[in-house]
Order: structure tokens, then C-alpha cells, then sequence
């Protein structure tokens, strides 16, 4: 296991409080135990509170738009299939600007790690109702109470045979830094969704919220079994399962590309001799 | 009486085959020795509507280079009666009228081929208009020959044998009928020529820029380059990514590029109109980004399969805030080929978003080029490699030129950050706006470096014309035709043509149009984008804008009538 100390130690933006702190820890944590050096991996993100955590870790950072984080990531990993790629988004982020590209990246399974900072709120922008939000949550955007059924993250993942899907909190420290320990170790597309309490806009989902919900998923459930976790991520309520919810071993995009065997692709030179065959083709 | 030049349009509905019949003898003629241009116009639609193919062919070497599509037409193939009662009254005097045996003429020099006769099963009918029109033409037998039995290499010597048999009979079929057209004069001989469209000429300029990495959302008329390179991703070393929409793909390539790919992405305007913020994004992360933007008409989704120029304000404005770019308008299939490969060491260079703004009508517009050379191509500028001293590294490190040394991410110990925000030399967020009036400042001095790379517009006429057309892009051709016409009655005609829109360097071409009687822009839109930019930079007003915006490619008698 690596020293902490080399993610290094930055002053952040977010409110005391707020369980991003925990969750830039766990982070910490999880890339120490999985002895990955800054320089081995890149940390991707969109913007929001959540996606400033690459700005508080010493790593390469494509802190890129609101939404986004996924495009970029996956390229990131298909053009250096060595560097190990990791998303840190909002639920708004992910879910509502990014949701086409959540689909797609589940559909295409590049082997990146997304860490899900749930609020269920906007945070960097003050408050709105996020996809995640319960209903009937009265927020400054909807004083009357959100109408929109919230988004289940865990249940379309599932639904759509996602590589790792898992669930944590961010008062659970522990927990969450083996969630994404083996999200990271999983190939393919890994989700790893962290309830996140928001202190300054989110009244209702508070750390003792969370805390009274969140439960560890029964160790009888086999992840393996579509069917058991479609079940598990259904849940969400008075008990909240956390724990890994499903598992799939279809190979990553990346092993299917033919021309990602020869390695990065900043290590190649035009290949002139093949240019030059597939010009004479239009003799 | 031997014809020099001829123009052969081939019309019908979309699925008879008429492409399949152009493209074959487009190249019988390449290899015969003639000069090609290629008028492709079909509707937005796989079967049935109106299609044609216009092949101009001209004798090489007399004048300038035939370019642009001809207004008349002088051998029509009809595949049905539609294109008779369409393009009838565009047959020229002499011209003549190939037409199927049910089909009926309008008083004109007609050709009923009899088919059921020249062959044994519908599918030889390409074969046999293939062999009708080079017997018409008068073209030596062999070329078509040969490139039948290349094309039907791979089916056997059976299927190729019946093939040869059918394109005999039809060449002895049309030899016997009284027509009296042509044949054309025999061409003189050169050197292999290719023939290529625009786009192929880009995607074999992607691939000698050595062009890693494409990810695209398809949209007319810019798919032809990402399939052409996944038709070749594996041979020459390409990650091609059918993204799911526009955002992404722009994105994608950002991505990519951040981790060393020489990245691409190719699409038409209303996919461009969405990838707009991803181009600020390479703005303010100074990404190099080479995006292929293929014009057709609009707005929204407009004309899909017709040509026109209006993007070049989009191209010029899109994204937020303000950043620099270039944009390169290739005009001919060689600068489709060059200037893409130029797109990519710009892209490097200035760590910036390149366009490369093409259209419809050269994205399919078959022509004959000489082989690139390939070996003769300017090295490709590619990221520092070092890694010195990583404690240090600052990826936005202020430098005069404003161009910072760029590493790549996970290729060394450096750490590599990049950030949409604002942000400080080391790539951190920042809110300190002193920071931000010198990171601004730095970038936008990066417009200086492109603009001094500017390529100045080619000039072709005496020093002192009466007249001077002025042009970018697709329009060159039609625009050198109608100058030679007017030279030919006597007039002191120039042209201008614009291979770089944007930077422009006033000084190379102001000198020119103050030496100028005249000064007329011609281009495919309507408000004369490319003339209010000049204006803009210069104050210079255009005595004429000649403007299109129907669809169709310009043509000289087009540009003449409006003179
Ligand atoms: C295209 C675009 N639209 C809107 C915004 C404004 N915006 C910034 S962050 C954000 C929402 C963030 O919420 P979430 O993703 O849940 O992250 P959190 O701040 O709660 O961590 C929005 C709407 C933006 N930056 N870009
Ligand atoms: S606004 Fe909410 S999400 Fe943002 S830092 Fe504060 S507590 Fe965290």
C-alpha cells in the first residue's frame, strides 16, 4: 500500500461539512491501496461541486463541461490503454446533463471507474431539484414540490447489464473505499453512486438520513445474479441497500479495438507504406 | 470532328445504379488519360426521386484545368423518363440521348439501347451503359476491359468473362448505330492518375497525418470520412468511435487528443451547431482539436444532400468567449488532401480547434490527381516528448508565443492538468482574475502565430485586371472557368481563391484588390459571409457579391449571367 501523502493536501472550495470531504478521502484511500501513482492515472470530471475533487488530489486532471465527463473519459482510456481512468461527477452531472452519455457508456463498457457524488440537489448551483431528487421535495426551483419521479441510477444500470454497479455513502469511509477499490480492479464500465449529504441545499437527504437508511446488502446476494439485483437496486426507502449490486464480465471496448494491441496510440507514427497502398486502390 | 471535352450526365432513381455505371467510366476515362469533374445530385432518400451523375471530361492540357460542373450536357443516359423530360432541354445541339427502349424522346438525337438484346440478365446493364458510352466516346477498348476484370476480380473468371462479353457486344452495338457524336480526341500520355472524391482525398490526408483517433456522429455529407477510415482503421492504426451524438464526439476527440492522439472528428452543420461548447472547451483546455465541417444548406436540417457555404460563420463564431482557430477551405481534391494534413500540425501547433470546411459538392465530386507524395510531406509536429524536471511541469506555463509546452498524461512523470475553468499555469481552478487577464492574454496570443502561418490566397491573372473574382473553397472551379471565358472575349480577368478564411493577413490580397478595377466575391450563401468577414477586418466593400444558395455547385454561365 502507497502513502496518502503523495495524492498531496489542497485547500478546497467546498463547505465544511459537506460529505464530498469524505469522499476525496476514501478516494485517497482506495488509490493507495490499489497503488496507483499519481502520474499512473487520470481523473476526469464535469462540473459541479463534485467534479472539482481532481483539483484536490496530485493527478493528471480533464476537469472538462457540465455533463461530459463521460466522452472524454472514455477516450482518455482508449487512446492509453495503461493509464487507469477514474470519473468524479454529480448526480446532476451524470444523470441529467450526462444521461445520454451515462447510457452509452454503459452500452460501450470502456474500462473507467465513475464515483457518482449523489446529492440528490444541485450543489454548485444553488439548490435545484437534481434527476435524483425524491418527490415532493419542495427546492427554490420547485417551491411546489418536485413533480418529476426521480432517476434510479442503480436500477438502469443493472437493467442494462453495466460491468460493477455499487452503492455507498460517504459517512460509511470504510465501505466506500472498498467499493471503489474494486470497481477500479473490475474491468469495464464500474458505477460506484455515493450518497452524499449536501449541507448547505439539501434539508432532507441529511447525514442522519443517510446514516439511519444505509444498510450493507445481505452477503447471501450473489452480484452475479441479474435477476437478485435487479431486486437490490429497486430498493430505495426507508432502506437503502449499499454494498455491490451486480457484476458482469463482458470484456471492455478496448480489448475489441484491434488496433489498441499495439499499445497508446501517442506512441505511433504515420504509417505511410499503408497510406500509400490504400491510395494506389484509387488508381 | 474530335471533341476535346464532353459532359455526360447520368440520371434516374436512387437504387438504378446510375453511381455504379458514373464511377466506372469516370475512371475508364482517368485512365484513358482525360481530366474528370464529378457533379453529383441525388435527394434525401436510398430508393426512387431524382438523381443524376454529371461527369465533365476534358482533354488535359489546353487552358486551365476544367473544375467545376457544365450547365449543358452532351451525352444524357437516361434511366428513366424522368430524366428525359428533366434534362432534355439541356442537351446541347450535337448531343445525344441514351435512353431505355420503352422510354420516349423529345425530338432530339436519341439512342434506344436494346438491353434485352446486349444482355443475358438485368444485372449486365451497368456493364452494357458502360460499354454503350465507351463505344460513343470513342475510347480504346482496353481501359474499360481492364477495369471490369479488376472489378469483378473476386467473383471469378466466369462472372468476369460474361461481363467482358456484355461490354464487347454493347461497344459493337453503339459502333454500328448511326449517332455522329464524337469521338473524343485521343489524350495525350501522362502519368497514373487517382481518381478521388474530396472526402476520400481528406481521410487519405487524415491518415498521412497520421490521424489516430476519429470519433464522429454521422451526418451527410461528412460520414464518407470516418467510414473511409474504419474501412482502414485496423491497417493504418486508427481508433474509429461512432459516438452517441455530436457532444460526445467532440468530446471524445478532446479526450483523445489530451492523451496523445492526433484526434479527429468530421460532421455537417446542425452536428456542428452541437459540438459548439466542445470547441471552447478546446479553446480554454488549448487541446488540439481537427474538426472536418461539411457544409450543406440550412438552417436546421435544411438541404441534406445539396451543397452550400453558409457555415463559415458558424465555424468563425462557434463556441463562447474568445479564443483563436483557423480555418482551412480547400478548393481542389488536392488541397482537400493537403490542407487536412496541414490541419493536424496546426492543431499541434497552435494547441487550438482547426477546421477543415468543405461541402457537398466536393465532398462528392470525383476528379483525377496526380499520387501524393507522400515522403515529400512536412514532418508531423507532435506534443513535447520530454519529461524533465516533472515536479515542475506547468501545462499552461505563460510563454511569448503563448503556446506551452504540451505533455501527455500518463506517457512520463509529469502530471498533466487541464481544466475548463479558468485556471492558474499548473492547470488548477482559479478565481484570481489577474490570473485570468494573463491566461487569456497568452492564449489569444497564439492567433498571432496562426495568422502569421496564414497561406495567402492564390492568385492567377494579370497584375492590374479589370476585373478580379474573388472566392473560397468548392467555388474555384466555376469561378477560373467564367474568368477564362471572359479572358477568351478580350477582358483583363483575375482570381482570387481563399484556401484560409480565417486569419486573414489583409496584406495578401488588399495590394490585389486595389489594383483592381473590379472586385467581385463569388460564394454559396447568401449574405456574402466570407465578403462581410474581409469587410470587417479590412473595410474593404466588394463592388459585387455573386451569390448561391439553391442547392447546386456554381457553374461559369451561373457566374457569367450575373456579371
Ligand atoms: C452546459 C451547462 N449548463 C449548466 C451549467 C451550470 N451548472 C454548473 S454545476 C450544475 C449542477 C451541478 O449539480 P451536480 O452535478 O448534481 O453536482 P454537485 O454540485 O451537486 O456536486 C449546473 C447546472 C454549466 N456549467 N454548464
Ligand atoms: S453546496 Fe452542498 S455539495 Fe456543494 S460543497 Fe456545499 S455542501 Fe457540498
Amino acid at each position: 500500500m502507497l502513502n496518502t501523502d503523495i495524492y498531496g493536501e489542497f485547500e478546497t472550495a467546498w463547505c465544511p461539512g459537506c460529505g464530498d470531504h469524505a469522499i476525496l478521502k476514501s478516494l485517497k484511500q482506495a488509490l493507495a491501496i490499489l497503488e496507483i501513482e499519481p502520474h499512473q492515472y487520470v481523473h476526469c470530471s464535469g462540473i459541479g461541486q463534485a467534479a472539482k475533487t481532481p483539483h484536490y488530489l496530485r493527478c493528471n486532471c480533464f476537469n472538462g463541461l457540465h455533463g461530459r465527463s463521460l466522452p472524454p473519459a472514455q477516450a482518455i482510456k482508449l487512446a492509453n490503454p495503461d493509464a487507469t481512468v477514474l470519473v468524479s461527477s454529480g448526480d446532476g452531472c451524470s444523470y441529467g446533463e450526462g444521461g445520454n452519455h451515462f447510457l452509452a457508456a454503459i452500452r460501450r463498457n470502456v474500462d473507467i471507474t465513475v464515483i457518482v457524488h449523489d446529492n440528490q440537489i444541485y450543489g454548485l448551483t444553488k439548490g435545484q431539484a437534481s434527476p435524483t431528487t425524491s418527490e415532493g421535495s419542495k427546492t427554490k426551483s420547485q417551491p411546489w414540490g418536485v413533480t418529476n419521479q426521480p432517476f434510479n441510477p442503480m436500477a438502469v444500470a443493472v437493467a442494462m447489464r453495466a460491468n460493477f454497479v455499487a452503492r455507498s455513502f460517504s459517512g460509511m469511509m470504510e465501505h466506500l473505499t472498498d467499493m471503489i477499490v474494486q470497481a477500479v480492479r473490475h474491468p469495464g464500465f464500474s458505477l460506484v453512486d455515493v450518497l452524499q449529504p449536501c449541507v448547505s441545499f439539501n434539508k432532507i437527504n441529511t447525514f442522519s438520513w443517510y446514516k439511519e437508511r444505509c444498510k450493507p446488502i445481505d452477503p447471501a446476494h450473489d452480484p452475479t445474479n441479474w435477476e437478485a439485483a435487479m431486486q437490490v437496486a429497486s430498493v430505495f426507502g426507508q432502506t437503502i441497500p449499499v454494498g455491490v449490486i451486480y457484476k458482469n464480465d463482458r470484456p471492455p471496448l478496448g480489448a475489441r479495438y484491434k488496433t489498441l494491441a499495439a499499445g497508446p496510440l501517442h506512441e505511433r507514427t504515420p504509417n505511410l507504406a499503408a497510406v500509400e497502398r490504400i491510395m494506389q486502390t484509387f488508381a | 470532328m474530335q471533341l476535346t471535352a464532353a459532359t455526360i450526365l447520368i440520371g434516374g432513381e436512387a437504387g438504378q445504379g446510375l453511381a455504379t455505371v458514373g464511377h466506372l467510366l469516370t475512371k475508364t476515362l482517368v485512365r484513358a488519360g482525360y481530366d474528370v469533374v464529378v457533379t453529383q445530385d441525388y435527394q434525401s432518400r436510398i430508393r426512387g426521386g431524382h438523381n443524376t451523375f454529371a461527369i465533365r471530361t476534358t482533354l488535359p492540357g489546353e487552358g486551365p484545368r476544367v473544375a467545376a460542373p457544365s450547365a449543358s450536357v452532351d451525352i444524357l443516359v437516361a434511366l428513366n423518363q424522368e430524366t428525359i423530360d428533366l434534362h432534355t432541354p439541356a442537351l446541347t445541339p450535337g448531343g445525344v440521348l441514351l435512353m431505355g427502349q420503352a422510354m420516349s424522346a423529345h425530338d432530339v438525337n436519341a439512342l434506344a439501347v436494346p438491353y434485352k438484346e446486349l444482355i443475358p440478365k438485368p444485372i449486365f446493364e451497368n456493364v452494357a451503359a458502360l460499354g454503350v458510352l465507351c463505344g460513343l466516346l470513342g475510347l480504346d477498348r482496353a481501359h474499360p476491359a481492364r477495369l471490369v476484370t479488376e472489378q469483378f476480380q473476386k467473383k471469378g473468371q466466369d462472372v468476369i468473362d460474361q461481363n467482358l462479353a456484355v461490354l464487347a457486344k454493347s461497344h459493337d452495338w453503339v459502333e454500328q448505330q448511326p449517332h455522329g457524336f464524337g469521338p473524343l480526341a485521343k489524350a495525350p500520355a501522362r502519368g497514373e492518375h487517382l481518381a478521388l472524391n474530396g472526402n476520400e482525398a481528406v481521410a487519405l490526408g487524415a491518415m498521412a497525418a497520421g490521424c489516430t483517433f476519429c470519433s464522429y456522429y454521422p451526418m451527410t455529407p461528412a460520414t464518407s470520412v470516418p467510414m473511409m477510415l474504419a474501412a482502414h482503421a485496423e491497417t493504418v492504426g486508427i481508433v474509429v468511435e461512432q459516438a452517441e451524438d455530436e457532444i460526445a464526439a467532440v468530446n471524445m476527440v478532446l479526450g483523445a487528443s489530451y492523451a496523445g492522439a492526433r484526434a479527429m472528428t468530421a460532421t455537417s452543420g446542425g452536428g456542428f451547431a452541437l459540438m459548439v461548447e466542445g470547441v471552447s472547451l478546446a479553446g480554454m483546455t488549448e487541446t488540439p482539436l481537427v474538426v472536418f465541417l461539411s457544409q450543406r444548406p440550412g438552417p436546421a436540417t435544411g438541404l441534406p444532400t445539396r451543397t452550400e457555404q453558409a457555415d463559415l460563420t458558424l465555424a468563425l463564431y462557434a463556441g463562447h468567449g474568445e479564443f483563436p482557430r483557423a480555418i482551412f477551405a480547400p478548393g481542389t481534391i488536392e488541397q482537400c488532401f493537403h490542407l487536412t494534413v496541414h490541419a493536424f500540425n496546426q492543431a499541434e501547433k497552435a494547441q487550438t480547434a482547426i477546421f477543415v470546411l468543405s461541402d457537398q459538392f466536393l465532398a462528392d465530386s470525383v476528379r483525377n490527381v496526380e499520387p501524393f507524395d507522400l515522403a515529400a510531406l512536412p514532418p508531423a509536429v507532435l506534443p513535447d516528448r520530454s519529461d524533465d524536471a516533472p515536479e515542475s511541469y506547468q501545462r499552461y506555463a505563460v510563454t511569448e508565443s503563448g503556446v506551452s509546452p504540451r505533455r501527455l498524461p500518463c506517457a512520463g512523470q509529469s502530471l498533466v492538468v487541464l481544466d475548463s475553468d479558468e485556471h492558474t499555469p499548473d492547470g488548477h481552478i482559479t478565481e484570481d482574475l489577474a490570473v485570468r487577464v494573463t491566461m487569456h492574454e497568452k492564449r489569444l496570443r497564439k492567433h498571432a502565430l496562426l495568422r502569421t502561418d496564414a497561406i495567402p490566397p492564390d492568385y492567377d491573372g494579370p497584375p492590374t485586371p479589370d476585373l478580379l473574382l474573388a472566392c473560397w473553397g468548392s467555388t474555384l472551379g466555376a469561378v477560373q472557368e467564367a474568368a477564362a471565358l471572359l479572358r477568351a472575349e478580350g477582358q483583363a480577368v483575375g482570381v482570387l481563391h481563399f484556401t484560409q478564411v480565417w486569419p486573414l493577413n489583409p496584406d495578401h490580397f488588399l495590394p490585389r484588390f486595389a489594383q483592381a478595377g473590379k472586385v467581385v466575391m463569388v460564394e454559396g450563401n447568401h449574405a456574402g459571409q466570407l465578403a462581410n468577414c474581409i469587410r470587417m477586418e479590412t473595410g474593404f466593400a466588394m463592388t459585387q457579391c455573386i451569390t448561391r444558395y439553391d442547392g447546386l455547385p456554381f457553374t461559369a454561365r451561373y457566374i457569367l449571367d450575373r456579371l
